[in-house]
């Protein structure tokens, strides 16, 4: 029943995005149903279109869950579009550097980087908040034009192979690999960048909610971001929680880096992210800030990704946009839900004002 | 004059009205009381179109009007001076009553007109207003008798005042009655809400008691008592007075020494108050509210930045002037603050996961000591001891605490902090917007700590609440204690006096 009502805002705001996608589509003068039809088929095929999904998700879920994280501290992390950008160089840099160390040393050595590149990059906006009391969103935003700038000039200027004329850097040690799921999966195959950084995203889900509904420091940052006060009432740190959620945070959206260095292009490619730091945003708004709708939210997204790019290829007028004006027109919805909750949104208020 | 006739309403799940009817007479003053919840305010809101019944009729002078919105309610001649101002404070007095009816041509406001037109008013009713003062220079008091104002400039014949004296002074509740009284005699109709059977005595005419949602009987004033009243609004028989034991005091539990809170600006909010509260005893602060005595509870509870504060504070001889809040606790400080919304509950946490805020990091919320994994089955056996002992309802662990009502609420809270078995237990306003029942069995189980040996330092803006269950009270003014009265002999006007004047 309370799973049901959770999920039902979501899925009107899904169905309604989809229904007026669906009258633009009329509108530039093609098939709606085809449309749906081919951007369905195509997200979903065996074994192209599900690999592709998936891959497409893995980075969502990462940045979902790290929006996710920060929410629930009461924190906006606007951020995560430059933490994973700096972890992503950082484990390319630590898998170039270290190229010769054996895997079972290299790998977890990479993802440290990642994660405490992330993490860091993170931290910095909580502990300016904390310390300074300067609002993360707008520090966020700031070390995103930070982040990308300086992981540009590393590559330019530092780790790119002489002579290539792609903002790349070299590539990074094969015991750095992490293995395509092609290789476990039989007619999988293993060009699909799928890798096994998706199950890591599945198994973050299931940490990232034990963590914020199991233990004391999720309790504590929770308490904080649903009403500070009581938390420092209660005994807690308030400013040691808004630099662990954003650590935690940061150090999520990090692992993005892991997905596109050492499971796909086996390099820092830059400006390889296609807006995962955003679009997690919209991802933990439509999961509802809760680690199994961050999931489903991040699969819709990935499919879309991927069924875009053929609706694009595939139809006379309609273009990959559609995706992008499918996506904005669900936030809208989502964000428009305390509209559709009228009466009961009421009801809140009335309680509220009777101290 | 005003006649609701089986109103219903409905929010969710809840039957915040059910088949109400109130019948005020013209020129009168009626009061409407009940506990907390007991959908009072629901219904005239109703009656001022801030919410349009599921079902029934509003008359106004015997004919049917539909009041959709406080617009047609004002239109015929109903106001409504709500409990928490409607003000813009930096705007003047006149400026504030004449927003949405200016004078003068659309573009520029005749403000002469205004100010006059204010003045008059003012003058007529005795509400001694200076139409050109700002706002936010006026006393509380004087905020709401432009509320009243702005009512009146309308041409209201009837307002509804939703509990006027919750936030008045004993001194200006008389002043206020006053005023009441001389509306009522040129001709005017009031409502008002409160759930002080006292001022029910004093002021009104004419008594609606409701409960749960339904009005349960309309009395003369003059044919009625304190008694009656209660028994009607909780349904049973209630205790008004506090029975308490020669309290046994023991050795000295809290030492305060020279303590000053500095607020913004660098003023001091609390200046050098020094008091002791030893074990058994419940020692009560009085005070107008805002003269220190949050900034006291919240210095001794560890809430206050070190850097805020100066002085000395003493628990147990140990000193604990720059603790926090964590270590007091654990050094046997409960605290049941005056705001429970803001302070007290997670309002969007479940009721077991509030019952262990504070405790959180230790059993039985964690299965060992140190430990960071929330043993869940024993936080809600925890909670449901909680809810058991201090008669929580709903008694269901899994409802967010924003569910509950305010009485039940704090209930939660006091559990909780009862839980601790605190050896100094700070409580601000514990019976704040709580309905009755619940006040007795809150002042019980505060009585019953204190013989426990328990030191109780009591805050409350309920000066009856405070000489009823203090054995020692401290008078604050302006920061400072201004003396100290034994509530078996003090009369309220002698602490009213210290009160107010400060000496």
């Amino acid at each position: 029943m309370k799973l049901l009502r959770e999920l039902m805002f979501p899925l009107i705001a899904v169905l309604a995005a989809f229904v007026l996608g669906a009258i633009m589509v009329l509108i530039v003068g093609d098939s709606p149903i085809q449309t749906y039809a081919l951007l369905f088929s195509s997200a979903l095929s065996w074994p192209d279109g599900i690999g592709y999904t998936l891959f497409y998700a893995t980075p969502l879920i990462f940045t979902g869950l790290a929006v996710l994280v920060a929410f629930r501290g009461g924190l906006l992390n606007i951020g995560a579009e430059g933490q994973l950008y700096v972890a992503a160089f950082a484990t390319a840099w630590t898998a170039i550097v270290f190229a010769n160390l054996t895997a079972w040393v290299l790998l977890p050595l990479c993802f440290l980087a990642a994660i405490v590149a992330g993490g860091v990059w993170g931290a910095i906006p909580g502990l300016l908040k904390a310390r300074f009391g300067s609002h993360e969103v707008i520090n966020t935003i700031m070390l995103n034009f930070v982040a990308v700038a300086l992981v540009s000039y590393l590559t330019q200027y530092h780790y790119k192979a002489p002579g290539d004329p792609i903002m790349e850097t070299t590539t990074i040690g094969a015991g750095a690999h992490i293995a395509r799921l092609g290789r476990f999966i039989p007619g999988f195959p293993e060009r699909i960048p799928l890798n096994l950084t998706f199950v890591f995203a599945l198994l973050a889900c299931l940490l990232v909610y034990l963590f914020l509904w199991r233990t004391t420091w999720g309790y504590e940052i929770r308490a904080t971001g649903s009403n500070p006060s009581a938390a420092e009432y209660g005994g807690i740190s308030i400013r040691r929680q808004m630099v662990l959620a954003m650590a935690v945070s940061g150090a999520l959206a990090g692992m993005v880096g892991v997905n596109e260095v050492l499971g796909y292009r086996y390099r820092y490619y830059d400006g390889f992210s296609a807006n995962y730091g955003f679009t997690g945003i919209a991802v933990a708004l439509l999961g509802r800030n809760h680690p199994v709708g961050v999931l489903l939210a991040a699969l819709l997204f990935g499919m879309m990704i991927r069924g875009g790019i053929f609706v694009d290829a595939f139809t006379n007028h309609v273009s990959k946009d559609l995706v992008d004006v499918l996506q904005g027109i669900v936030i809208l919805f989502v964000a428009a839900e305390a509209m559709f909750r009228g009466p009961f949104a009421q009801y809140g208020l009335l309680k509220r004002s009777k101290v | 004059m005003l006649e609701l006739r089986n109103i219903t309403k409905r929010f969710g799940d809840v039957l915040a009205n059910d088949q109400v009817n109130i019948t005020v007479a013209p020129g009168t003053i009626h009061a409407i009381v009940g506990e907390n919840g007991a959908g009072k305010s629901t219904a005239m809101r109703i009656a001022y179109g801030f919410y349009t019944a599921d079902s029934g009729e509003i008359l106004i002078d015997g004919t049917v009007c539909p009041i959709a919105t406080p617009h047609d309610a004002i239109a015929r001649g109903v106001g409504m001076v709500h409990q928490h101002f409607m003000l813009v404070g930096p705007m003047t007095v006149a400026e504030n009553i004449v927003l949405g009816a200016e004078p003068g041509s659309a573009l520029a406001l005749d403000r002469a007109k205004a100010s006059a037109d204010i003045r008059r008013l003012s003058d007529e009713f005795k509400l001694a207003v200076d139409p050109d003062a700002i706002v936010d220079t006026l006393s509380v008091g004087q905020q709401q008798r432009v509320e009243l104002l702005k009512a009146l400039y309308r041409r209201a014949r009837l307002l509804i005042l939703d509990e006027p004296t919750a936030v008045l002074t004993p001194r200006e509740v008389e002043e206020f009655f006053a005023i009441l009284r001389s509306m009522r005699t040129q001709g005017k109709t009031v409502v008002i809400i409160t759930h002080k059977l006292s001022e029910v005595l004093a002021i009104s005419d004419e008594v609606t008691v409701m409960r749960d949602g339904r009005s349960v009987r309309r009395l003369q004033t003059k044919d009625t008592n304190a008694a009656e009243l209660a028994h009607l609004m909780v349904g049973r028989e209630v205790l008004l007075r506090v029975d308490k034991p020669e309290a046994t005091v023991g050795t000295t539990k809290l030492s305060v020494r020279n303590l000053l809170v500095k607020g913004p600006g660098a003023i001091a909010r609390l200046d050098r108050v020094s008091f002791d509260v030893r074990a058994g005893e419940i020692v009560g602060i009085a005070g107008v509210e805002g003269n220190g005595q949050t900034e006291l509870i919240e210095a001794l509870a560890g809430l206050t930045p070190p850097s805020q504060l100066s002085g000395e504070v003493r628990l147990d001889g140990q000193d604990i002037t720059r603790l926090g809040a964590r270590i007091r606790r654990e050094l046997g400080v409960a605290h049941i603050p005056e705001d429970r919304h803001r302070r007290g509950l997670l309002l969007e946490f479940d009721l077991a996961e509030n019952s262990i805020l504070g405790v959180h990091y230790r059993k039985p919320a964690v299965a060992y000591a140190g430990g960071i994994f929330l043993d869940n089955p024993a936080i809600r056996r925890h909670a449901a001891g909680i809810i058991d002992a201090f008669d929580v309802r709903p008694a269901n662990p899994d409802l967010s605490a924003r569910a509950l009502s305010g009485g039940n609420q704090q209930k939660l809270i006091v559990g909780r902090e009862f839980d601790l078995r605190p050896t100094l237990l700070l409580v601000s306003q514990p019976t704040r917007g709580v309905d009755i029942g619940a006040i007795e069995f809150i002042h019980r189980k505060l009585i019953a700590l204190r013989d426990s040996g328990c030191a109780v330092l009591l805050v409350s803006a309920e000066l009856e609440e405070v000489t009823s269950l203090s054995d020692r009270v401290l008078v604050i003014h302006a920061g400072r204690i201004v003396g100290e009265v034994d509530p078996t002999i003090a009369t309220v006007e002698q602490i009213g006096l210290l009160m107010t004047r400060g000496h």
